[in-house]
């Protein structure tokens, strides 16, 4: 069981991963603001509390292994390797800048504690079953958390990869879909439907759990829950909400793509503030 | 004309595959549903825990291949070029050029002498996909033997690479003392009239085409060159230097492949009058083999007569 000490010091983390993202965002005039808020309470758990990772050697050979397969969430992956020691966190100031090392898409040469290149849709769940394969092969404890857009499950090759997955019985394999409804053009469901999508995986041969994936303690179990499967992969299908954590962007599409304006910027900011206030005293 | 024994140069590339298999406990295979006309069936019986059939999944075969090059394997991959370069084409580019795993393609079926199975089949388009891409280098044997030598070096190199084999039995021209060096090419016929450059099967084309045009007085110094990328530039400038004009010859498309690479170099570093000869920006079609070499007029006789063209044209 989770104390509900650790599960603040969850929020609060996930807290300040959102001031980055709409920071990063903002002083970039570019990137993903809505699709990593979403996802900020996910990695959260699973930097700050879930994966075997040590940040002053990023290729430790221990490690678990993250792989972002919807790419444009980087800023939140960014936060997080900062936030957990990769490089300094000023350096998230200068994301997308042709100086940084923080390229729009995680670039797996440029950037410490970026395990995979990814940013096309699609691949990175393949990806992660290679990873899980070769962990099978050396008998290796290692695991790998893969992290699927909703819009995502659109690609044909994400269902390829879900074959294989369990078609070779990735067990040490979790990955969770970030389910926040919608892609850049509109609601996932009105594009193209995905659903049902509990039933889809579980015909694909996955061990499935719906979780809200704003509720730290539900994460936490659903990941647990995750490494006990056995024989089977797992995939833990969380609802989330886009642009979670600033009233204004949540639920609006128009934050896929599009960052804050700097007034923008600064109301977000001042409404997180005052969150992490109110979590302060939760504390106490 | 001389006698030519026949050999499957994917035969050589599933022997070295075992031979490897062996060496390099690394060594992981995949293959999508074709492993027994690429031979990497053969690896598979052997090892079967380091060989993965993904089915007919070549996008996702590819992606799953980087993942175990980051994971520390060294994945060798195949299936026929077509599904290899054309249908996987940006999981090449994303996750194992960009990424720069360490993953090897060895594709079978390139080039029109897949024969019967006709256009769909016959990649014709894969070096120029391949080579447009950083960080990826380009192969492509001559026969058994050079398909041994380029498997080997291959393997034992870093990086990504993509190696273009055939379906069809080709000549025997060298033997099992044959060397490849990445990054070079070799002058198998002095000359001094015409430097002839070819690319898997031509060179055998062009190594009887140089013998006739001897007879006629026609001094063709012959270039093999299986290493596409790196191109092997100084050799084939030193040549050109020499004789003043440069064919190319190649089971591809006239767009992007050999001839393109060696018209790049040499408009940079020595211009010469070039023809580039290949399939002249068109599909394939069905026919046998070696008909449909003739058809497109890649055979010795083909090339002859192209070279003689270029000669009298200018």
């Amino acid at each position: 069981m989770v104390s509900d000490k650790e599960i603040l010091r969850l929020r609060k983390i996930a807290l300040k991963l959102r001031k980055h993202i709409v920071r990063m965002t903002g002083l970039a005039k570019s990137g993903h603001p809505g699709g990593s808020l979403s996802a900020a309470d996910i990695v959260a758990v699973l930097f700050f509390h879930k994966m075997r990772l040590d940040p002053k050697n990023p290729r430790w050979a221990g490690r678990d292994i993250f792989i972002l397969s919807k790419g444009h969430a980087t800023p939140v992956l960014y936060a997080a390797l900062a936030e957990a020691g990769f490089f300094p966190v000023e350096e998230l100031r200068d994301f997308r800048k042709l100086s940084s090392h923080l390229q729009g898409h995680p670039d797996r040469l440029m950037t410490p504690g970026v395990e995979m290149s990814t940013g096309s849709l699609g691949q990175g769940l393949s990806v992660a079953n290679g990873v899980a394969l070769a962990f099978k092969l050396d008998r290796s404890p290692r695991r790998v958390y893969v992290l699927i857009g909703d819009g995502e499950m659109q690609e044909g090759q994400i269902w390829e990869a879900a074959m294989t997955a369990s078609h070779y019985a990735l067990d040490n394999l979790t990955a969770i879909v970030d389910y926040n409804g919608l892609q850049i053009d509109g609601p996932v469901n009105e594009i193209k439907r995905v659903e049902p999508v509990a039933d889809k995986w579980r015909a694909f041969g996955w061990e499935v759990r719906e979780i809200d994936g704003h509720n730290i303690r539900q994460i936490i179990q659903a990941l647990d829950w995750a490494e006990g499967v056995k024989g089977k992969p797992a995939v833990i299908i969380a609802k989330t909400i886009k642009g979670k954590g600033v009233s204004f962007m949540e639920g609006k599409v128009k934050f896929h793509g599009v960052p804050p304006s700097h007034q923008e910027m600064e109301e977000a900011l001042k409404e997180l503030e005052k969150r992490e206030k109110e979590l302060e005293n939760e504390g106490i | 004309m001389r006698e030519f024994d026949f050999k499957h140069l994917r035969d050589a590339y599933g022997e070295v595959l075992l031979e490897m298999g062996e060496k390099y406990p690394d060594i992981v295979v995949l293959d999508a549903d074709l492993s027994g006309s690429t031979r990497t069936a053969r690896f598979g019986a052997r090892f079967p825990e380091r060989f993965f059939n993904m089915g007919v999944s070549e996008q996702d075969m590819m992606s799953t291949a980087a993942g175990l090059a980051l994971a520390g394997k060294r994945p060798v991959v195949s299936t026929f070029s077509i599904f290899a370069t054309g249908r996987a084409w940006e999981q090449i580019r994303q996750s194992i050029a960009y990424a720069k795993a360490n993953v090897k393609i060895v594709a079978t079926h390139g080039g029109v002498t897949v024969g019967e199975d006709g256009a769909t089949h016959q990649m014709l388009e894969d070096f120029a996909l391949m080579r447009v891409l950083p960080n990826m280098r380009v192969f492509c044997p001559a026969d058994y033997y050079e398909t041994k030598a380029v498997v080997r070096r291959v393997i034992e190199s870093e990086g990504p690479a993509y190696v273009r084999l055939s379906r069809a039995k080709f000549p025997v021209i060298f033997n099992e003392d044959h060397q490849f060096e990445i990054g070079k090419a070799q002058v198998l016929r002095k000359g001094k009239d015409l430097t002839a450059i070819g690319v898997g099967i031509t060179v055998y084309s062009l190594l009887l085409a140089a013998e006739e045009l001897q007879k006629e007085g026609i001094s063709v110094e012959v270039i093999n060159s299986p290493s596409i990328k790196p191109l092997d530039g100084e050799t084939i400038e030193a040549s050109a230097r020499k004789t003043g004009r440069v064919f190319t010859a190649e089971e591809h498309s006239v767009i992007g492949g050999l001839g393109s690479a060696v018209a790049e170099y040499l408009a940079q570093h020595y211009p010469v009058k070039m023809r580039i000869h290949g399939i002249k920006d068109i599909f394939g079609r069905s026919g046998q083999a070696m008909e449909l070499l003739a058809y497109f007029r890649l055979d010795p006789r083909g090339v002859k007569e192209e070279i003689l063209d270029f000669l009298e044209r200018g």
